[in-house]
């Protein structure tokens, strides 16, 4: 199979004669770009198979969907700032003074058949495009697929989560409606917030003051040009680091770190991932008919005065716009604009607006950072192609959910006055409970977590060593009532055996032969990452738990390849 | 490639794996791939045969998706100035639904083939060195050779003037973008207002009219009864251009509301900024700009709704809760001889959030 895909060299003087029409156009094409060898490659190239996979595929799909709905709304906007009298069909807003480029998403939206549907695909993709990405992230944090050797591919894909949020914001601000206008207004006082440079940038970007008459071609063609296109080349350099490094796999019988252990790409993999995109595709056309998103036609051309309560930016921001929320300005009589006296005259800093920009500095340096920082914890310098389950590796699940909390804290606070008027409650109490909770939060869900994962990795042991509980309640001759326990196959035990336990690395002395104060440092972390713990099953365990087996649990039925009544 | 590669038989090349196969590592040591088990339409031709029934109707209704998306798009027809909006929507939703079941037909059948009908036999493939050592050892090799050939090392006067060169070469790129912001070169208003002085001007001024936004009708001071609150542009703004328009007007906006002079807690410095319980506050917010558009009449609060900045009218708009600050400025106020609210004056400070050079 797959012979005829392999010309013969063309050097030779008889030239290769294929018999079979794939043969025929193999020949071609092969002669003449040489494409035998990628088809060679990818044709059966294994991919292990997992749910969790799929999100980093939602990315790409949705990523493909909006430059194609993207392309088609870039027909018939034009993104103008240019002042109209509005003379459409959107009644309610017929002879309306606004920008050429609100005019223009009116015109999409009523004028031109499909352009509404195009807009709500293209909106719905963005939404889905940034949160399928964050998924992925936060499947290969908590699985630590980001060691080595993929650490650079961790890095490539943080920066296009930031690429993903710069897309989704540059696009939301294009219509030039209240609520987007309003939005830029927020960045535009966060940018002057800055110190020394705020002001400057804030002219530059708006040339001259806000709003003026340049933003919205400005930020055109960075949505439609620089950042697609850097998203575009991050992309291709992701997925030929995943073609380098192989994808991991997670941990289960038949997989080794020396191995791959999947579907090949064709027929089965490809036909999987191929008819996927259709799906993405599916669901987003169907969403896109059904729900509206971001019907700007309701909000007017951007003005200055008015603005409507309850607004809310897309959801990718609102941990930014959350932030800002929780800061308080003024702490009593101490407020947070603080005036410095200096020789010149008197500078301003803005806390309020700059230290909630601190969270999200320290949130995406750190996921930057984290599989060096963890390397350097760890001293865990192998290559790793088994994925953690995350269970067994408590200390990161823990800062993973960690995160996850402060972030869901401060994209819960975007939402505090929603929050407030839907349970009707104080929107004070609840900006005060959120403070609490941003604090507070992080440090809970970190213990509660590793709490979690040590006692799941405990009942993973029990399991192991006592069998699982078969729902069978028996009698014993004298009377007693016992649930039967049947002990698992090899390849589900091999699952739960099959992880390192990693034992805290002292202080070592460097080249010296002194301990340094930084390696001080790192064994007192690494302590505390690797302290508690729950051990693997051992070998001479699981033989002594073995013959201690009560007559009643029955032994494995596995290893036989019999469809045995423990696989189901 | 590395066909001539020099490495030197001592470099393994191998990286250390994590959880190397070495026998007794673990509990049990690996028990491979587990064996293939057959699915009903591996044994049962006739449940091949409905699989394949089943694909087919999937994509059947993919074609009718694509049907129903053209029902949508020519029966529904053209839109345009007579169009209603409910048609707009059932048309969209048509195209939806039309493009979904297209969609989801072909997805969901090509799926439910691959599940069904393709082989499922996992397999095994090998994994390799990410590179060779000798690979490394070679492009290190030719690395040296190329720095060495080029001389870069050996002649320090070309390496630092190179350098100096290219460090400089980009900044007329960079200064390129100064015009980004080219309003000191057309702005007719306010000639002498560039830079960051802009920020600290406002069109108003003495004798400047209070006009009610959008409006633009002026305001008689015996029009404010208690309680009530206008959205106020200064008069004349509504007749600019309109890029200066926004600009002017995103500065400018104002809140006029009237209380109970008794309820007003006022400095001494500020006794003559209102009329008779009249006061007048930008209504930009001092936080990050939203209009501060809510006023609650009976706590006297006036609530930013982007940040829930609240700030308390009593005490001269003080900030009593969110992210704000400081103090909404206060425009000071009077009434002209024909009984038309005026300001006296521009603002006292900038309007707006902080900046560096607000001082």
């Amino acid at each position: 199979m797959g012979a005829w895909l392999i010309p013969m060299s063309t050097s030779s003087t008889t030239e290769y004669q294929a018999s079979t029409p794939t043969g025929k156009i193999a020949n071609f094409v092969d002669t003449r770009v040489g494409a035998s060898p990628m088809v060679r490659e990818f044709g059966r190239k294994i991919f292990p198979d997992h749910w969790s996979f799929m999100f980093g595929e939602v990315a790409l799909y949705t990523f493909v969907i909006l430059l194609l709905s993207g392309t088609f709304l870039a027909f018939f906007f034009d993104p103008s700032m240019a002042h109209v009298t509005y003379l459409g069909s959107y009644k309610p807003l017929y002879g309306v003074p606004m920008s050429t480029a609100y005019a223009s998403t009116l015109d999409i939206s009523f004028d031109i058949r499909g352009g509404l549907f195009m807009r709500q695909v293209h909106h719905w993709s963005a939404l889905l495009f940034v949160a399928a990405m964050s998924v992925h992230m936060l499947r290969v944090f908590f699985t630590g697929a980001f060691r080595r050797p993929r650490e650079l591919n961790w890095v490539v894909g943080c920066v296009l989560l930031i690429m993903g949020l710069a897309a989704g914001f540059t696009g939301y601000s294009l219509p030039d409606d209240l609520l987007s206008g309003n939005g830029l207004r927020i960045i535009d006082g966060v940018i002057k917030a800055l110190p020394i440079v705020g002001s400057y940038i804030s002219f530059f970007l708006f040339g001259g003051e806000f709003p003026g008459d340049a933003i919205v071609g400005r930020l055109y063609i960075l949505h439609v040009f620089l950042v697609p296109g850097v998203i575009l080349l991050l992309i291709v350099a992701h997925l030929f680091m995943v073609v380098v490094h192989k994808h991991t796999q997670y941990p289960g019988p038949g997989r080794t770190e020396n191995n791959v252990v999947g579907y090949p790409v064709g027929p089965v993999y490809a036909a999987k991932a191929g008819g996927f995109f259709f799906i993405v595709f599916g669901i987003i056309a169907l969403i896109s008919g059904l729900f509206t998103v971001n019907p700007v036609w309701n909000y007017g051309p951007y003005d200055p005065s008015p603005v409507s309560a309850g607004t809310q930016p897309d959801w990718y921001i609102g941990w930014v716009d959350g932030a800002l929320r929780l800061m308080p300005g003024v702490l009593g009589d101490f407020s947070f604009k603080w005036d410095i006296p200096l020789p010149w005259g008197t500078n301003t800093l803005a806390m309020g607006v700059l230290l909630p920009m601190i969270p999200a500095a320290i949130l995406i340096g750190t996921m930057i950072a984290w599989p060096w920082l963890e390397r350097w914890v760890t001293k865990d310098n192998r290559e790793h192609h088994i994925l953690d389950r995350p269970r067994n590796a408590p200390t990161r699940t823990g800062i993973g959910v960690a995160g996850v909390i402060w972030y869901c804290t401060m994209w819960a606070a975007a939402s505090s006055d929603l929050i407030a008027t839907h349970f009707g409650v104080s929107l004070n109490d609840v900006t005060y409970w959120l403070r609490g909770i941003f604090i507070l939060g992080p440090f809970i869900g970190f213990i509660i977590t590793k709490r979690i994962c040590l006692s799941l990795q405990r009942k993973d042991r029990e399991i192991v060593l006592h069998g699982r509980e078969a729902g069978v309640i028996e009698m014993t001759p004298d009377g007693e009532f016992r649930e039967r326990h049947e002990r698992l196959d090899d390849y589900r035990l091999y699952q739960l055996v099959s992880f390192e336990a990693n034992r805290p690395v002292p202080a070592q002395p460097g080249p010296d032969g002194k301990i340094s104060g930084g390696e001080k440092r790192r064994a007192k972390l690494n302590r505390w990452f690797y302290e508690d713990r729950v051990e693997p099953v051992s070998r001479a365990e699981l033989a002594e738990a073995k013959t201690h087996d009560h007559h009643d649990v029955p032994d494995a039925l596995a290893a036989t390849g019999s469809r045995g009544t423990l696989e189901h | 490639m590395s066909e001539q590669s020099h490495g030197g038989p001592e470099h393994s090349g191998a990286v250390e794996h994590a959880g190397v196969e070495e026998s007794g590592k673990y509990a049990i040591d690996n028990p491979g791939i587990p064996p293939h088990r057959p699915r009903l339409a591996d044994e049962d031709p006739r449940a091949a045969k409905r699989a394949e029934r089943q694909v087919a109707v999937l994509f059947g209704i993919s074609i009718i998706g694509t049907v129903l998306f053209f029902v949508g798009y020519f029966v529904v027809g053209q839109i345009g100035p007579d169009t209603e909006i409910g048609t707009v929507r059932l048309q969209n939703m048509l195209l939806g639904l039309g493009t979904a079941f297209s969609m989801l037909g072909i997805g969901v059948g090509i799926v439910h083939w691959a599940k069904t009908l393709m082989p499922d036999h996992e397999v095994s493939e090998a994994r390799h060195e990410v590179r060779t050592e000798e690979d490394r050892q070679v492009a290190v090799g030719m690395i040296d050779d190329i720095v060495e050939e080029s001389q870069f090392k050996r002649r320090p006067l070309l390496r630092n003037t190179l350098i100096g060169a290219v460090a400089l070469a980009p900044l007329p790129a960079i200064a390129l973008f100064r015009d980004l912001d080219d309003s000191d070169n057309r702005s007719e208003l306010a000639t002498e207002n560039f830079g960051v002085e802009r920020l600290r001007h406002t069109m108003w001024d003495s004798g400047v009219r209070l006009v009610r936004d959008p409006t633009g009708t002026p305001i008689k001071a015996s029009d404010v009864t208690i309680g009530s609150a206008f959205h106020v542009i200064p008069e004349g703004l509504n007749e600019l251009p309109p890029t200066e328009h926004l600009n002017q007007k995103a500065k400018a906006v104002v809140l006029l509301m009237r209380l109970d002079p008794q309820d007003l807690q006022i400095s001494p410095e500020r006794e003559d900024w209102n009329v008779d319980g009249i006061v007048a506050y930008s209504k930009i917010c001092t936080h990050v700009g939203c209009p501060v558009a809510l006023y609650e009449q009976h706590t006297h609060h006036l609530l930013c709704p982007c940040h829930q900045s609240t700030f308390d009218l009593t005490q001269e708009c003080k900030v009593i809760f969110g992210p704000a600050g400081h103090a909404l400025p206060q425009l000071p106020i009077t009434v002209n001889e024909e009984g038309f609210l005026v300001a006296q004056s521009d603002f006292h400070e900038p309007v707006g959030p902080a900046y560096w050079e607000r001082g």
